[in-house]
């Protein structure tokens, strides 16, 4: 049990603390880089938690695929994260402030005295061959099928907004409609032209003079 | 629950809603750039079509399903037809709008459909996991509506600033909700309800949850203090995109404190109330008093938007039926006019003219004796005239305060109405006593005609037969 609790501070400190140094990092890289960290600490507290499936979506969902086409899009846009950050310093007293304040006041409230061990005890262990993605599949496409097609439908609303804020028309823009090219025909691109054939004024002449 | 029990036809509205929004969403790929009335009029045939779902499927008991998390009553019935109306009506309005300034783009109208559907999911959840789902939706579509006009600098702040406030709300909203959750031990709204009447979960954390969770909502809702983006999303966004966050996610922003408060945590009604007298206080002193510093009209009907939200969150925090009925009633009366009121600005403004300043009104009964006249019922209304449907709503909330004991909170809502009548009289008396600046009104299609002239008749109507729709909103809480 102790080892599990100095495992659990391990992770969730290291969580908190890339999740911080992901906001006040300069470099947009190193950014992403401390959010890929704190992914993977939280899904290492969700494993202690016996939630191995989760742990392992979020690392192969989040860590695997959105964190790395998000990496090529900020490396790709090159963004100058400087002129985001004026005011940081002006605004961080009163920002540390009431954060200060309400981290004292939530501590206040959320100490072991409400929510320790005693008041809601841990739940009993479950067996070795518990298998948390068989109920997780048992349940998500019967119990929670509404709230799952809503979330789909979340998840398309994001894809239209995203297309709508970012295609644009640009008029006058060159580019290669392949299916034009493909469909191209001979008579298209050559004109046959019929013409008397000529003779070069003067050449014979001047092959005799040679 | 074994598959062949699953029955989806309470939620057949809404499947009928995404199967539509997703055939429009196909079509209007194919439609060239001047052809964005056809999307239009789908937009609008969809919305027909789910009401006549939502009235084939009214009936005033509850039906629970979907394990329970699902809830079809006499108020989402009810809430469903108006969030439908207005967001047609809405629509209607807003066609001219876009089409001149180049924004009538597809995905106006189908982001409008998904922000319906997260609404109507909204309105009829009972689960904590919804409520959450349905408000996401709902948000996110709206996000994006507002972004809609790309190259406007000022529409593109208003985004911004609605995206990270709203992920913020949305942020300690959830946070209460887990905290709720970890104290009950359940995500369905009568578990809960249930857990908190039997007292078995410690007070201090359910009112640390209580406090996140009415944090969340009044900023959702936009009351003062949690008021500072409102002005501005409503008056940086495109009228026609402010038409419609105006009036019917307020509908379902209400169903979602009915449910949350009025329902899950009733049984600690006094804890929660005090914060909501707070929130309401400031957000009629808010709403009537900085409203009187304003030029633009847009961002006067802004803070008129803070002080109506006011008076809604005084019918909710009286916590008996007959409140909440008058939460119901004012939200369904402001949703009519703030469409209005909205609806005559962009009906006012032409290619080049926004027509959103106090000044722009000037003169309108020179210009249109008509246009004039309605301006005059939605501002009556407003300020809470007597006789006029502003008037009974405010008569009807402040009736359950009364009733609850809280005379004092009721005399000042009345000051405060009485202070924000001078500024809805005033944009009346520059119209109808100051020289016009414009010449002349930019002509309108039918429909636009249609509904705002409907709409302020309408008005006028139930503001002299007021009791059908009083009795409609009674009868849904009485009947449940």
């Amino acid at each position: 049990m102790s080892f599990i609790k100095l495992l659990f501070f391990i992770f969730s400190s290291i969580a908190v603390l890339s999740a911080f140094r992901m906001v006040t990092t300069r470099n947009s890289v190193h950014a992403a880089l401390y959010l890929v960290l704190t992914f993977f600490s939280t899904a290492l507290v969700w494993l202690l938690l016996e939630a191995e499936f989760l742990g392992i979506v979020l690392l192969l969902v989040y860590v695997g695929a959105v964190m790395v086409l998000f990496l090529f899009v900020v490396m790709m846009l090159d963004v100058n994260a400087a002129p985001l950050r004026e005011g940081f310093i002006r605004f961080l007293p009163v920002g540390a402030t009431v954060a200060a304040v309400m981290i004292i006041e939530m501590s206040l409230v959320l100490g072991p005295k409400l929510f320790g061990l005693d008041v809601y005890p841990a739940p009993a262990a479950k067996a070795a061959d518990y298998s948390n993605t068989a109920e997780l599949g048992g349940v998500l496409y019967t119990v929670y099928v509404y709230p799952f097609e809503i979330a789909a439908v979340i998840l398309l609303v994001a894809m239209v907004a995203a297309i709508m804020l970012t295609l644009r028309r640009r008029p006058g823009v060159k580019y290669q409609d392949a299916a034009a090219q493909a469909r191209v025909r001979r008579e298209d691109c050559i004109r046959m032209v019929s013409m008397p054939s000529e003779k070069r004024a003067g050449a014979t002449n001047e092959g005799e003079g040679a | 629950m074994t598959l062949d029990a699953l029955n989806l036809m309470p939620v057949l509205p809404e499947i009928i809603l995404l199967t539509l929004a997703c055939a429009i969403l196909l079509i209007d790929v194919f439609m060239r750039e001047g052809q964005r009335d056809v999307t239009y009029g789908l937009t609008q045939l969809a919305l027909v079509v789910t009401s006549v779902a939502v009235l084939s499927g009214m009936g005033m008991d509850q039906r629970l399903s979907f394990e329970g998390s699902v809830i079809n009553d006499g108020l989402s019935d009810v809430m469903k037809l108006f969030i439908l109306l207005i967001t047609a009506m809405a629509f209607a309005l807003s066609r001219d709008y876009m089409k001149e300034r180049g924004i009538q783009k597809g995905e106006y109208y189908l982001l409008g459909l998904f922000g319906v559907l997260g609404m109507m999911v909204m309105v009829s959840s009972y689960s904590l996991l919804l409520i959450y789902l349905g408000l996401e939706l709902m948000s996110l579509a709206m996000y994006a509506m507002v972004a809609v006009h790309r190259d406007d600098i000022r529409a593109s702040e208003a985004a911004m600033k609605y995206f990270v406030l709203g992920a913020l709300a949305s942020g300690l909203l959830l946070y209460g909700m887990s905290m709720l959750y970890g104290v009950t031990g359940s995500l369905d709204i009568p578990a809960i309800r249930q857990a908190v009447m039997a007292g078995t979960a410690s007070d201090t954390a359910l009112l640390f949850a209580a406090v996140f969770i009415v944090a969340g909502l009044v900023f959702k809702v936009g009351a003062a203090p949690f008021h500072m983006w409102l002005p501005d999303v409503y008056d940086g966004a495109p009228t026609g995109v402010t038409l419609y966050l105006s009036a019917a996610p307020k509908i379902a922003a209400l169903a979602i404190i009915l449910r949350l408060l009025g329902d899950a945590m009733i049984g600690m009604l006094p804890d929660w109330q005090t914060l909501l007298i707070v929130f309401a206080v400031a957000s009629l002193f808010v709403g009537n008093v900085v409203a009187i510093a304003q030029t633009s009209f847009k961002r006067m009907l802004a803070y008129s938007t803070i002080s109506h939200v006011g008076f809604i969150l005084l019918g909710v925090l009286a916590g008996t039926k007959a409140g909440f009925a008058s939460a119901l009633f004012y939200t369904i009366t402001y949703a009519l006019m703030t469409v209005g009121g909205f609806g005559l600005i962009a009906y006012l403004a032409s290619k080049g003219l926004e027509a959103d300043k106090l000044d722009d009104l000037k003169g309108l009964n020179d210009r249109s004796p008509w246009m004039a006249f309605i301006l005059l019922i939605l501002m009556f209304s407003m300020a809470g005239i007597p006789f006029t449907l502003g008037f009974w709503a405010k008569l009807a909330v402040l009736q359950a305060v009364v009733e609850i004991d809280m005379v004092w909170l009721a005399v000042y809502a009345v000051v405060m109405s009485v202070i924000g009548a001078f500024y809805y009289l005033r944009a009346l008396k520059m119209a109808y006593f100051d020289k016009p600046i414009v010449k002349g009104l930019q002509p309108r299609s039918w429909d636009a005609r249609m509904v705002l002239n409907v709409n302020g008749l309408a008005i006028l109507a139930l503001g002299l037969y007021p009791t059908s729709l009083i009795a409609l909103c009674a009868t849904v809480f009485n009947a449940g």
